[in-house]
């Protein structure tokens, strides 16, 4: 792929904190090569800022190397910008080019409220998985690796469905603002298990009341979420989700 | 785990909205049959014998509360449903993802069943009004089914809106039909390729079967 620079406007949500109304600000960056990522020309422009002596726009970031979920940006109308099953730190600038103008808003749900500029406060997800996605396991000696017999079609589903990062992009990308592609990863990585079965039925209840506790909208299967998905999260998992709760609250005892 | 707990929460929610649609669905198989009957080219007779049976035998009256109660279900949760995921997002986005990620009919079930519950008011003010006021809203006598359609379907802007109608309601399926089976849990990929592919033909089938009775009655082909 053949190197270029660019110059780019950059049209940036800025929002000073939780309570403040927040605007889009224009900024303008020059020289950005097609090989930097979308957050190293981020950090170009907020070095521009700090020289200008104005505040530096905040993001989330933390591994910038696509496992972590932390960077959260709404790019030109999509999460994580234009790229299929990809993440902000991932993207990188080959995507534009020269006089672009690019859009930057934060993940749009009152479950994430914006904390500043492009930060969003998800602590809602923390408490979603403290609801029931976890197993219960004994202490002491590791148990041999292979001593329970998994099938290996519901191992690659399981596996596949835990790749979600709780980045979010799902919710910022539903018209609903839904957290169910989230939440169906959560539930399904472990229900697909043996190790996941004590707490099958209750994990899928207490996990659906406090995702609904949290405000988050509910789903109407239009799939935007599995299209934005970086992890490429199967909607099918949502269905899964569905049915393990179905089960669940027509067995429950009482 | 009560049966509140289980209805109420939102995925409880959708069950209902799920539920109610395929009920719906399974109406539209019965009402789509039923009314083709205008095609037998007999003058409306056995069309008219249909529709007496349904109008004045208790069976399907009975059946008709369920169906209006299925249809109130269905049309209370939706309102609430989309106005509580309105709620859930406050400040918008300056630049929609648009058609990338979804289906414009996907996204617009509320309208595209707004629009459907418009026509059913002009289409039971058309019908099921009149006949039922003239039977007392019990079982008595009809007024003549065949003549009332070829009178009401002989206005051009009656079928236009009735077209329309249809064409909503194919779109509300195209979307509803596959969606009310993740709904209720199907997940397995393979019957979602089947229960899509079903979803289309019968969305297709129900919009075009439907709007052909007015225009068969506007254009003269029913006799
Ligand atoms: C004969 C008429 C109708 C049929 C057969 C029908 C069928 C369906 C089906 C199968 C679904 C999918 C349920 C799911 O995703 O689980 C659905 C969803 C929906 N329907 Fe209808 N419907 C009808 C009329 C209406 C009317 C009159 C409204 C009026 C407001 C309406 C509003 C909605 C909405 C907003 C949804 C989306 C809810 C969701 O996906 O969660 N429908 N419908
Ligand atoms: S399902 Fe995908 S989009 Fe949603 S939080 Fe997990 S990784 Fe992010
Ligand atoms: S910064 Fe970790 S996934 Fe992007």
């Amino acid at each position: 792929m053949e190197h270029y620079n660019m110059n780019l406007n950059l049209k940036v949500w800025r929002q000073k904190n939780t309570k403040s109304k927040g605007e889009f600000k224009m900024y303008r960056v020059e020289n950005i090569s097609s090989e930097m990522s979308f957050l190293e020309m981020f950090d170009v422009l907020n070095e521009q800022l700090i020289h200008e002596g104005e505040e530096p726009v905040a993001f989330d970031h933390d591994c910038r190397e696509g496992i972590c979920g932390m960077c959260s940006m709404y790019i030109n109308g999509k999460p994580h910008g234009p790229w299929q099953a990809n993440t902000t730190c991932q993207l990188h600038m080959r995507a534009f080019k020269d006089g672009d103008t690019i859009v930057v808003e934060p993940w749009r749900a009152n479950a994430f409220p914006v904390i500043k500029d492009l930060v969003v406060d998800r602590t809602s997800f923390d408490r979603i998985i403290q609801a029931g996605g976890y197993i219960s396991v004994n202490t002491g000696n590791a148990v041999d690796g292979n001593a329970l017999p998994i099938n290996k079609d519901k191992a690659d589903a399981s596996f596949a469905a835990a790749m979600c990062i709780g980045c979010g992009a799902c919710v910022a990308a539903c018209k609903n603002s839904s957290a169910m592609l989230f939440l169906s990863a959560k539930v399904s990585h472990l229900a697909l298990l043996p190790q996941g079965e004590p707490e099958r039925h209750s994990r899928v209840i207490n996990m659906v009341a406090q995702m609904d506790k949290e405000g988050f909208g509910s789903c109407t299967n239009t799939g935007a979420c599995e299209a934005t998905c970086p992890k490429e999260i199967s909607i099918s998992n949502i269905a899964r989700l569905n049915q393990e709760y179905l089960v669940a609250s027509l067995t429950a005892e009482k | 785990m009560t049966w509140k707990q289980m209805f109420t929460s939102s995925v409880g929610k959708k069950l209902v909205m799920s539920f109610t649609g395929i009920f719906l669905i399974l109406f539209l198989i019965v009402h789509a049959g039923l009314n083709a009957c205008i095609w037998a080219m007999d003058g409306g007779v056995m069309f008219n014998q249909g529709a007496h049976f349904m109008g004045n035998n208790v069976v399907p009256r009975i059946l008709e509360i369920g169906l209006f109660a299925g249809f109130i279900l269905h049309i209370v949760q939706a309102y609430m449903l989309t106005i509580q995921n309105r709620k859930a997002r406050s400040v918008g986005y300056a630049v929609s993802y648009g058609n990338a990620g979804s289906k414009w009919y996907s996204r617009s079930m509320a309208l595209l069943g707004t629009i459907v519950l418009l026509f059913l008011i002009i289409h039971l003010s058309h019908f099921w009004f009149p006949n039922r006021s003239h039977q007392g809203f019990l079982l008595g006598e009809e007024i003549n089914l065949f003549d009332t359609m070829k009178e009401v379907f002989s206005n051009l802007w009656v079928v236009i809106v009735y077209v329309l109608g249809c064409i909503s309601l194919g779109y509300h399926l195209a979307h509803g039909f596959q969606s009310a089976f993740k709904t209720i849990g199907v997940h397995n990929k393979r019957y979602h390729a089947m229960l899509s592919g079903i979803g289309y033909t019968f969305s297709i089938v129900i919009m075009l079967a439907f709007a052909m009775m007015p225009i068969s009655f506007y254009c003269g082909w029913v006799s």
